[in-house]
């Protein structure tokens, strides 16, 4: 399974990957997606994603309930951006760090158990600190408004605190919104991408891969699986907490809405979707589904007139309403179907079918060549 | 002391819904094996039958009296229902009992959903890990909402209760409270006498009839009776049918407690799930138990009184109920040894 890639090779693939993400807004322009809130969402959710994937990935642990880290790290954010200043990073340091308390105390509890129990724990535990965000917790979390940064708080170390200016996060002068605002993600993005790649391929990410491939027999090894998928839990909850605090630093508002199941479900999604276990996999489904969310949401009755005019007047209309479910406000829908498809049809994700065709190609062009990897002995 | 009873009823008919629903997850996943994520859109959908049945019922004609005038001077338009025009009082019978009457329609309705469903998808899952049981499930889920947001919009759309079962019987009165006291309505008090039923019958279903005992040695031993030469898959279809069936009626009966609308099938489901989990997976009377237990807890913990002291405690008291239990007996109330261990 785990086949040796050279150190040169993952430099290459990092280096490629992130000369593609850091070009975005060129490459990504001419099929409508180069303006920078939508490359922003591309970022967030790509950090997300491939954090969600340290864990379900790499050790099978199904979450429902990452979107209670999302959630706490853009509160955090917020309160950073309240008492210190409008600086990006002390606030994303904050997030990494209480998101990760958080993903102990909620991961230390929920890892006692395995397989459904565990996605059931996890998900008690998003929607308690959903429906307390929403009732008890008001005083810290602003409820249903959700929370924002206002003129009157003391914003201690922000030199432009006494100022009326906007109140936009922005890094020693330069505004966190427009391509300033994505180029940030997307550093950030990168940064956790090396890290996640780090992972991948160390001790402790094949420590992770055992956990997923057989724990009675990494037991019997006289290995305790739990400090490794604790560190796994306390890892991916941080990557989830920093995409939580991204979103207040391009955007600096915080709704209870974050830490929705649905949201959690969404990660999921995103995750199956490119390839769980996979590195580009995550990044790549994360921006696929918003992509189409964008585009889909955008589509109406008329526009769809438009895009099938080239069929006869009998066929159009019915062609049009049947299409017209799945756009604009039926977006959903087509989700829930492509979802479907994908587990059904292609378990392993887009990166699966991008390796089976792969390997089509390899398999007529050199048959001469030795398989490089020896399968091990099951 | 009177609070408290008036609490323990309104736990009750919420306690019923869940315990129907968590009585289907725990029949499917006891013989199938499967973690049905769709489940509660099966609830919902036995909810929109019920609505559906009353939007075609409504269906109307308009007559022109010509001997009544309305305010404005033009004749006055009469709008009948085309049962009532046709059937006459039968139709307007009909008209005001329609939910419990769609129960009529829900049944062959959620039959043949569950067994599409069951040969259609939930067959070539069985041998796939929980996880991909889970996702694909929960897809589907997400499509029959979308389906059912499509057709009939967003809004809860409110069903009414039959007119004699409409108002609220003051309970607290029958036992010597005083009066106004213990309010409840009699809708509720019908649902609470359905769901028993309902429970009853799987019961007696399964304890009773040969079907219902090969299909309880099916989930001791599904390998066992299989090599005894029983299609026990074919039996396992039925039960699926028969969990949608159970499923969608708590939806039809739920509809004048809660104005059905295309996501409560996803608010039914998580809790129904902690439920499950709660009770013991695979265990049917764990399954039952746990419902009515986190209904009436969540209803004693929306008093005001437990509130004052723990603020907030409505809003978590079932996961933190779950987690509790999970923790302290991993197998919940009453699990069977052996059913979804590692």
């Amino acid at each position: 399974m785990v086949t040796k890639i050279s150190p040169a090779r993952d430099y290459l693939l990092f280096g490629v990957f992130a000369i593609a993400v850091l070009t975005m807004p060129v490459w990504l322009a001419p099929i409508g997606a180069g303006y920078p809130d939508l490359l922003q969402k591309f970022a967030i959710f790509g950090l997300f994603a491939t954090g969600f994937n340290l864990l379900f990935g790499l050790t099978g642990y199904l979450s429902f309930g990452h979107a209670a880290f999302l959630g706490v790290g853009s509160y955090t954010a917020v309160w950073s951006f309240k008492l210190l200043g409008m600086n990006p990073i002390p606030a994303a340091i904050l997030a990494v760090v209480t998101s990760g308390v958080f993903a102990l105390a909620i991961g230390y509890v929920s890892l006692r158990r395995s397989g459904i129990y565990f996605s059931i724990l996890t998900l008690a535990f998003a929607q308690m600190s959903y429906n307390l965000a929403y009732s008890v917790l008001t005083p810290i979390t602003n409820g249903e408004t959700g929370l924002r940064v206002l003129e009157s708080d003391p914003r201690l170390f922000d030199s432009s605190a006494n100022a009326d200016g906007p109140l936009i996060s922005n890094l020693f002068g330069i505004e966190m919104t427009g391509y300033a605002g994505f180029y940030f993600c997307a550093v950030v993005l990168l940064i956790g991408f090396f890290i996640a790649q780090r992972i991948f391929r160390s001790p402790f990410g094949i420590m992770l891969r055992a956990v997923k491939t057989n724990q009675n027999r990494m037991n019997y090894t006289g290995l305790n699986p739990r400090p490794y998928t604790l560190a796994a839990f306390v890892i991916s909850g941080m990557y989830a907490g920093l995409a939580g605090a991204l979103m207040c630093i391009t955007d600096p508002l915080a709704g209870a809405e974050r830490m929705q199941w649905t949201a959690s479900g969404e990660v999921v999604l995103m995750t199956i979707l490119g390839g769980a276990g996979t590195l580009l996999g995550p990044i790549l489904g994360a921006a696929l589904i918003k992509y189409f969310e964008n585009i889909f949401s955008a589509f109406n009755e008329q526009t769809l007139h438009e895009v099938f005019s080239f069929l006869p007047d009998f066929l159009e209309y019915p062609v049009v309403s049947v299409a017209g479910l799945f756009v604009g406000e039926g977006w959903h829908l087509t989700l829930g179907v492509l979802f479907m498809l994908i587990v059904i049809f292609l378990p392993g994700g887009i990166m699966e079918g991008v390796s089976r065709i792969g390997r089509l190609f390899k398999r007529s062009s050199s048959k001469a060549e030795p398989s490089g990897a020896t399968a091990p002995a099951e | 002391m009177d609070v408290i009873l008036l609490q323990l009823l309104n736990g009750l008919d919420k306690g019923g819904a869940y315990a129907l629903i968590a009585l289907g997850l725990t029949l499917i996943f006891g013989t199938l094996g499967v973690v049905n994520f769709a489940h509660g859109a099966l609830f919902m959908l036995g909810a929109f039958c019920a609505v559906s049945f009353n939007a075609l019922l409504g269906l109307e004609v308009v007559t022109v009296d010509e001997t009544q005038t309305t305010a404005w001077g033009t004749p006055l338009e009469v709008r009948t229902p085309y049962v009532e025009a046709y059937l006459g009082d039968f139709g307007a019978w009909i008209l005001n009992y329609s939910v419990p009457v769609s129960i009529l329609i829900a049944i062959p309705v959620m039959l043949l959903v569950g067994f599409v469903m069951e040969r259609g998808l939930i067959k070539h899952f069985y041998k796939r890990a929980h996880a991909d049981q889970i996702l694909v499930t929960f897809g589907l889920a997400i499509v029959l909402q979308e389906i059912i947001k499509s057709i009939y919009g967003a809004n809860p759309i409110p069903q009414a209760a039959p007119v004699a079962v409409r108002g609220a019987a003051d309970i607290g009165a029958l036992f010597g409270f005083d009066p106004g006291v213990i309010v409840y309505p009699y809708w509720r008090m019908v649902y609470l006498a359905f769901a028993g039923v309902m429970i009853a019958g799987v019961f007696a279903f399964l304890q009773f009839t040969t079907f219902g005992m090969v299909v309880r040695a099916g989930m001791a031993d599904r390998d066992t009776v299989g090599l005894l030469g029983i299609n026990i898959e074919r039996r396992f279809t039925i039960v699926f049918a028969i969990a949608a069936v159970v499923a969608g009626l708590a939806g039809v009966m739920y509809t004048p407690i809660l104005p059905p609308d295309y996501h409560m099938g996803m608010d039914f489901l998580v809790l129904s799930f902690v439920v499950v989990v709660v009770g013991g997976m695979g265990s049917l009377s764990g399954a039952v138990l746990a419902g009515f237990l986190l209904g009436i807890l969540q209803s004693f913990a929306s008093m005001n009184e437990v509130k004052a002291i723990f603020p907030g405690i409505d809003q978590i008291i079932i996961y933190l109920v779950a987690v509790i239990v999970l923790l302290v007996r991993p197998r919940g109330l009453m699990g069977r040894k052996g059913v979804m261990e590692n």
